[in-house]
């Protein structure tokens, strides 16, 4: 049986199949029907809902996509939908924002943005309201909206972060919170559907059931049920696995649990790594980086999975347990081939480890794509680099998007390491670089754009790292 | 002024009121179709498709998807009882494929079941044999082979070659224009209920009610009095669900005309994007003489528009397309030959604009290539080129330009939006940034408003006063988040000075309003708006007639006003008239009808006057380039649009801004991309992009041109506001072409085609750096 909170109330779910999607539950299952569908894949926002969990002694809220989460995942977790938002006839701040600005035309995208304006409304508000635009695109980028161009939208959001209120959900808080530690997180089964709490636990499910699939965020396995149309039996839910949700870190290392999620990745190393913060921001959407984990980013094995090109040059190091204890491989020895990685069927990813403090040196992360927000980069580079006199220290670089996995352009750091850091030793590092990559033709781009893009991207990382007069990045206009 | 011809103040129209559903949009409580409560018993459709893009169908083995859990029916071409085919205009499209397969994605059969993903995973287990044929993919094989789906067009005016050949400066040019996926939030959806005498009550949202109707009613061969349609609102259509919303009720309708029990077609967003036709792509050539101010002398063009397989509605769309590319310049001597090529895909339909936006940008590419050779500015060339209204006023379909607020609009725009100075300043940018590069360009827009097939141009309404004074619209447009419903709300509430809270709208109804054109061509208002008025002035000047005999007060000294029925000395209250009138057995319904004076067009001749007036803007739009990877930000736009005297003010700003950006997306991140046997690649919101909120420019200076009310008598003196906006975006792409111009020293005039994605954009840098 899962257990959550829908709204204000108390739910026990019988899970008759492990693959229910939170969008199908509530549609068809309990015809709340403010939640919409509008692409069963991740990338519109029309089925933005809240999830609210207990953190310390508070709740905190946040948005995700409920076409492609597994309601299995709802275990011990407070669901609000559109429905939960005005009480008694009064509508709530920030859907009395969204009437007053006229921020919806058509209505349809508008429930999901009412949901990631309320996560908006109920974030603590950064220091400086000179972020406040960026807080603001950054919560509503996984939103889509065909018809107002955004505007309005963007006003209710600046005018509901700047008057903040008490609303009903708060004056609740305390019962919620009741109502949830009775839940427990303690649920292992229901159906086919698996909440391991442990990593020996873990280990003992993928023994005895080959056949289950593991679920992280389930951004990109919900997809094979929602695309693919497949049935997926059972499923192992690592979002309660203590092991892979804990972050241990030393003097020397940080090791992030696999389950880690992105959004929380950004507060564990965003400060020590502005330009992998500023990717994570690009990454999917809010919705997308609040469920989705570090180690479904890399078991993923995608050639354009943001992550892997960063850790690749932090030189990290993933480790995997499995039947036969852990093993540890570094980043670059894990991806084997187009979406094979060295996880043995037995095995799972249990954390990554980044030594710290970082080696001297300087990270630089490019991602380029059609769209700035919510979009799968055409070409994502990575590379740490030291300096000393105007030369090329150690470099690694790795790039997402070139080939059929991430992977090293070693060719390129050869050519690079060592020499001057000028306009000549680039050119040599862009002619190494046809021989590190063949990249293919595709939806996103041809061949011919991602070489040259990739080649360019060196040029703007010499250009930045010399210190150049001139403005250099779109963003920092 | 005398009592009698008091005109008291607007209460209701010129206010920027909410749209009419805003409170249930935000709390979840607006229902669309698959929202519908649920009934006892419901079917779900999914449709199963050709996997070729042209060839024959041999022989499809439907047992194992009979057979699937959950399948109730299984339905090919020959199981429709009626008409296959349901083209719109001409015939060409049929409900299922019988025997020529004409696009990858063709429906070939629906299953029913009992919930919607067994009907889709029984849909993809049919064994389907086919015979391939070589298709025709590409637009330029089309042109070449002369593979049309329609004759072509021509429009034409002076002496072209003459003039061309007698030109002081003359350009051939050639630039392409992509299409557009509507991607509105609601895929296609429809409901068929069956009911008595074989009858059928279809819940679906799209724009064209009548329509479906007629092509229901001809599946089912039933009349159309059995067949009834309801769209109350639509989660977005932009032209989608014109002629491309009908289907789905069909398909619903067949099966639940044969199970007797409810059906949903609601499509996948896959299927949608890959079954449905989108805005048409366009090669543009043109062959320009001009002399050295810029001003044009001789004009040719050949305009191709890529059609899909069938018809649909692109004859008028090409049509609009060659009605446009004049924009808002006199072209002296002009020759237009529209081409509608045939290519085996999803067959390209309405999208917002019809046509015009690709025949709009090939004239700005014109004046910028013009501009470029003789080193002007382009709004200097542009200024050079507008219509005037006495000696420069005939269009190159011969209609008289008899208003033209564009010099006005530009030149209040060139100030506000401090075009001179920002020009100067981005020189300096750009003199000194190597790397980043800035544009600026300033585009005017001017749109024909009607539909150019003339008894189109026609609209009923139906109004209804009740006992206790609350009143009922409906009319035969159709609302998809426009704002419609409210705008007419407000034009019945003015007409009997009360607050539009005292109004419902619902449901647009084949029952309630019959024979509807499409809510297209941005007509809505103009049409719908007048009809409603048409019938709620019958109302009224049966109350002032009733009033008049009861308390013996001339007609003229009744007047409706906010505080009340003012008749002669007394203010009796709207309701207490209502009351008085039933009692005195005055009707108090009405229908109404309107069609729009004077407009004509001759095919024949290719003149007429197919526009009852035009609608005008301007935006200025600033752009900075990224030379290292093509990538482009909007760093600023401004817009002064033409709104006539607006309803409803926010209404109107809402389509200004929602239109530019969907323009804006269009031409800068809107990527359609096929494999090479026809196969759909961008078939998903993952390799499809919309503009997302981080594409709002960050300075978005929106204003409605002040105090124009529009010359011609369309209802309260506004304008036509649902496309024309969609081609101020143009100015976003002509000032990524000025980007890329610096980028390149101005040596070569870039030819950028749309969508300028970063890899067109580098694409335009490397050719002209490229060492020759």
């Amino acid at each position: 049986m899962i257990r959550f909170v829908l709204n204000s109330e108390r739910i026990d779910l019988e899970m008759d199949r492990a693959d229910l999607t939170v969008l199908e539950y509530l549609r068809e299952r309990r015809h709340l029907k403010g939640t919409k569908e509008g692409c069963a894949s991740g990338d519109c926002g029309a089925c933005t809902a809240v999830l609210a969990e207990v953190e310390g002694a508070a709740l905190v809220y946040r948005n995700f996509n409920s076409c492609i989460t597994f309601a299995g995942s709802l275990h011990g977790k407070q669901l609000i939908t559109v429905e939960h938002l005005a009480q008694g006839g009064r509508l709530h701040p920030v859907q009395q924002a969204m009437v007053d600005h006229h921020g919806s035309q058509c209505g349809f995208c508008t429930p999901g943005f009412v949901m990631s304006l309320f996560c908006l409304y109920k974030f603590p508000r950064p220091a400086s309201a000179s972020r406040d635009a960026e807080t603001c695109r950054e919560f509503l980028a996984g939103n889509l909206c065909r018809c107002t161009g955004y505007r309005p939208i963007l006003d209710a959001a600046h005018q509901v972060i700047n008057d903040p209120q008490q609303d009903h959900l708060d004056r609740a808080s305390q019962l919620t919170i009741e109502q949830l530690s009775e839940i427990g997180t303690c649920c292992h089964q229901a159906g086919g559907f698996y909440l391991p709490d442990n990593a020996q636990q873990l280990a003992r499910l993928k023994h005895d059931m080959p056949d289950a699939r593991l679920l992280a965020g389930g951004t990109d396995l919900a997809l094979e049920v929602t695309q693919q149309l497949k049935d997926l039996g059972k499923l192992i839910y690592l979002g309660n696995v203590r092991e892979l949700t804990e972050v241990r870190e030393t003097d020397e290392e940080i090791e992030i649990g696999a389950a880690t999620t992105l959004v929380r990745l950004d507060e564990l190393l965003g400060a020590t790594y502005p330009e992998l913060s500023a990717l994570l921001k690009r990454f999917g959407s809010r919705q997308i980086r609040n469920v989705a984990t570090v180690g479904g980013n890399l078991a993923n094995g995608s050639p354009i999975g943001d992550l892997a090109p960063v850790f690749m040059a932090l030189d990290a190091r993933i480790t995997l347990q499995g039947t036969g204890g852990l093993r540890t491989l570094p980043m670059d020895g894990f991806f084997r081939a187009y979406r094979k990685t060295a996880l043995r069927d037995d095995e799972f990813i249990l954390s990554v480890t980044i030594s710290r403090p970082p080696e001297a040196g300087q990270l630089k992360v490019y991602k380029v794509s059609k769209r700035i927000d919510d979009d799968i980069s055409t070409v994502c580079l990575a590379c740490l680099i030291t300096l000393r006199d105007g030369r090329i220290g150690r470099c690694r670089l790795a790039f997402g998007g070139m080939a059929e996995k991430t992977e090293r352009a070693r060719n390129t750091e050869h050519a690079l390491a060592g020499n001057r850091l000028d306009a000549s030793t680039i050119n040599l590092a862009r002619a190494a670089l046809s021989r590190d990559f063949q990249p293919i033709s595709d939806v996103r781009a041809s061949a011919r754009y991602r070489l040259q893009v990739a080649g360019n991207l060196l040029e703007r990382m010499q250009l930045e790292l010399s210190g150049c007069e001139f403005p250099i990045r779109i963003g920092s206009l | 002024m005398s009592r009698g011809t008091v005109h008291p103040e607007p209460v209701a129209t010129g206010r920027a009121l909410a749209h009419d559903s805003a409170r249930k949009h935000v709390s979840g409580d607006a229902l669309y179709v698959d929202d519908h409560p649920p009934l006892a018993r419901q079917y779900h459709a999914c449709i199963g498709t050709s996997p070729i893009a042209h060839g024959t169908l041999d022989f499809m083995d439907l047992a194992p998807v009979h057979n699937a859990p959950g399948v109730v029916d299984v339905i090919t071409a020959n199981d429709i009882p009626g008409s296959v085919d349901i083209g719109p205009v001409f015939p060409g499209d049929p409900l299922f494929a019988e025997r020529t397969i004409e696009y990858l994605g063709q429906p070939l059969f629906a299953v029913a079941a009992t919930s919607q993903k067994l009907a889709r995973q029984a849909a993809t287990l049919a064994l389907v044999r086919t015979t391939e044929a070589e298709p025709v993919l590409d637009l330029d094989m089309a042109i070449a082979r002369e593979f049309h789906v329609r004759p072509p067009h021509r429009m034409q005016r002076g002496d072209v070659p003459y003039n061309l050949e007698h030109a002081v400066h003359r350009i051939r040019g050639v630039m392409r224009v992509g299409g557009q996926e509507h991607f509105y939030l609601e895929g296609q959806v429809s409901l068929a209920i069956p009911g008595e005498d074989g009858g059928m009550t279809v819940h679906t949202s799209c724009q064209n009610p009548t329509e479906t109707q007629k092509l229901v009613a001809q599946v089912l061969d039933l009349p159309m009095n059995h067949v009834d349609v309801v769209t109350r609102r639509m989660g977005g259509g932009f032209g989608g669900k014109e002629t491309q919303g009908a289907a789905w009720s069909c398909i619903a309708a067949v099966l639940a005309s044969r199970t007797g029990i409810a059906v949903t077609c609601r499509l996948s967003r896959r299927d949608d994007m890959i079954m449905t036709g989108k805005r048409h792509n366009f090669r543009n050539d043109y062959d320009v003489g001009f002399d050295d101010s810029g001003r044009i002398t001789a004009i040719r063009y050949r305009l191709a528009g890529q059609c899909g397989y069938s018809p649909d509605l692109s004859d008028a769309i090409v049509d609009r397309a060659m009605f446009h590319c004049d924009n808002a310049y006199y072209l002296p001597h002009v020759m237009i030959d529209g081409l509608r090529c045939k290519t085996h895909t999803a067959s390209n339909t309405a999208f917002r604009g019809f046509g015009g936006p690709q025949g709009m940008i090939a004239m700005e590419t014109v004046i910028d290539e013009i501009a470029f050779s003789l080193g002007k500015d382009p709004l200097e060339v542009r200024k050079t080129n507008f219509y005037n209204t006495s000696d420069r006023n005939l269009t190159p379909y011969h209609q008289a330009i008899g208003h033209f607020n564009i010099p006005e609009i530009i030149g209040q725009l060139e100030e506000t939006c401090d075009y001179r100075n920002r020009r100067e300043a981005i020189r300096r940018f750009n003199a000194s940034s190597p790397i980043l590069k800035k544009g600026l360009a300033l585009t005017p827009v001017k749109f024909g408003i009607s539909f150019t097939v003339t008894h189109l141009n026609q609209a009923g309404a139906l109004v209804h006063v009740y006992t206790d004074g609350s009143i009922h619209l409906n009319h035969g447009g159709t609302e998809m988040g426009q704002g419609l419903m409210i705008k007419v709300a407000q034009i019945v509430a003015e007409e009997f000075k009360v607050p539009t809270e005292r109004i419902v709208v619902s449901a647009t109804r084949t029952d309630k309003i019959p024979n509807t054109s499409p809510t297209a061509a941005s007509a809505g208002t103009d049409l719908n708006g007048m009809a409603a008025l048409n019938a709620a002035r019958k109302i009224r000047s049966r109350l002032v007639e009733f009033l008049s005999d009861r308390y013996k007060v001339p007609q003229r000294e009744i007047a409706f006003t906010a505080q009340g029925v003012r008749t002669g000395d007394r203010t009796l209250g709207f309701e207490e008239v209502v009351r008085q009138a039933w009692l005195g057995r005055v009707s108090l319904s009405a229908t109404g009808h309107y069609k729009t004076p004077g407009i004509h067009y001759d095919r024949e001749t290719a003149s007429g006057h197919p526009f009852f007036y035009f609608a005008n803007g301007a935006a200025a739009s600033e752009v900075v380039i990224d030379t290292l990877t093509g990538e482009h930000r909007l760093l600023r736009t401004d817009i002064i649009h033409d709104a006539g005297a607006s309803i409803n003010p926010a209404v109107d700003v809402g389509q200004i801004e929602g239109g530019f950006i969907q323009g804006l997306g269009w031409l800068t991140s809107e990527e359609l991309k096929w494999d090479p046997s026809g196969k759909l690649l961008s078939d998903s919101p993952a390799t499809y992009k919309i503009p997302a909120i981080g594409d709002t420019p960050p300075v978005f200076n929106v204003r409605i041109l002040e105090n124009r009310p529009n010359e011609e008598a369309t209802v309260y003196r506004s304008k036509a506001v649902g496309e024309p906006p969609l081609m101020l975006a143009i100015s976003a792409w002509c000032a990524i072409r000025d980007a890329i111009g610096a980028a390149t020293d101005h040596s070569t005039f870039p030819k950028l085609n749309a969508p300028a994605t970063p890899e067109e954009v580098l694409r335009v840098i490397r050719e002209i750096r490229r060492p020759s």
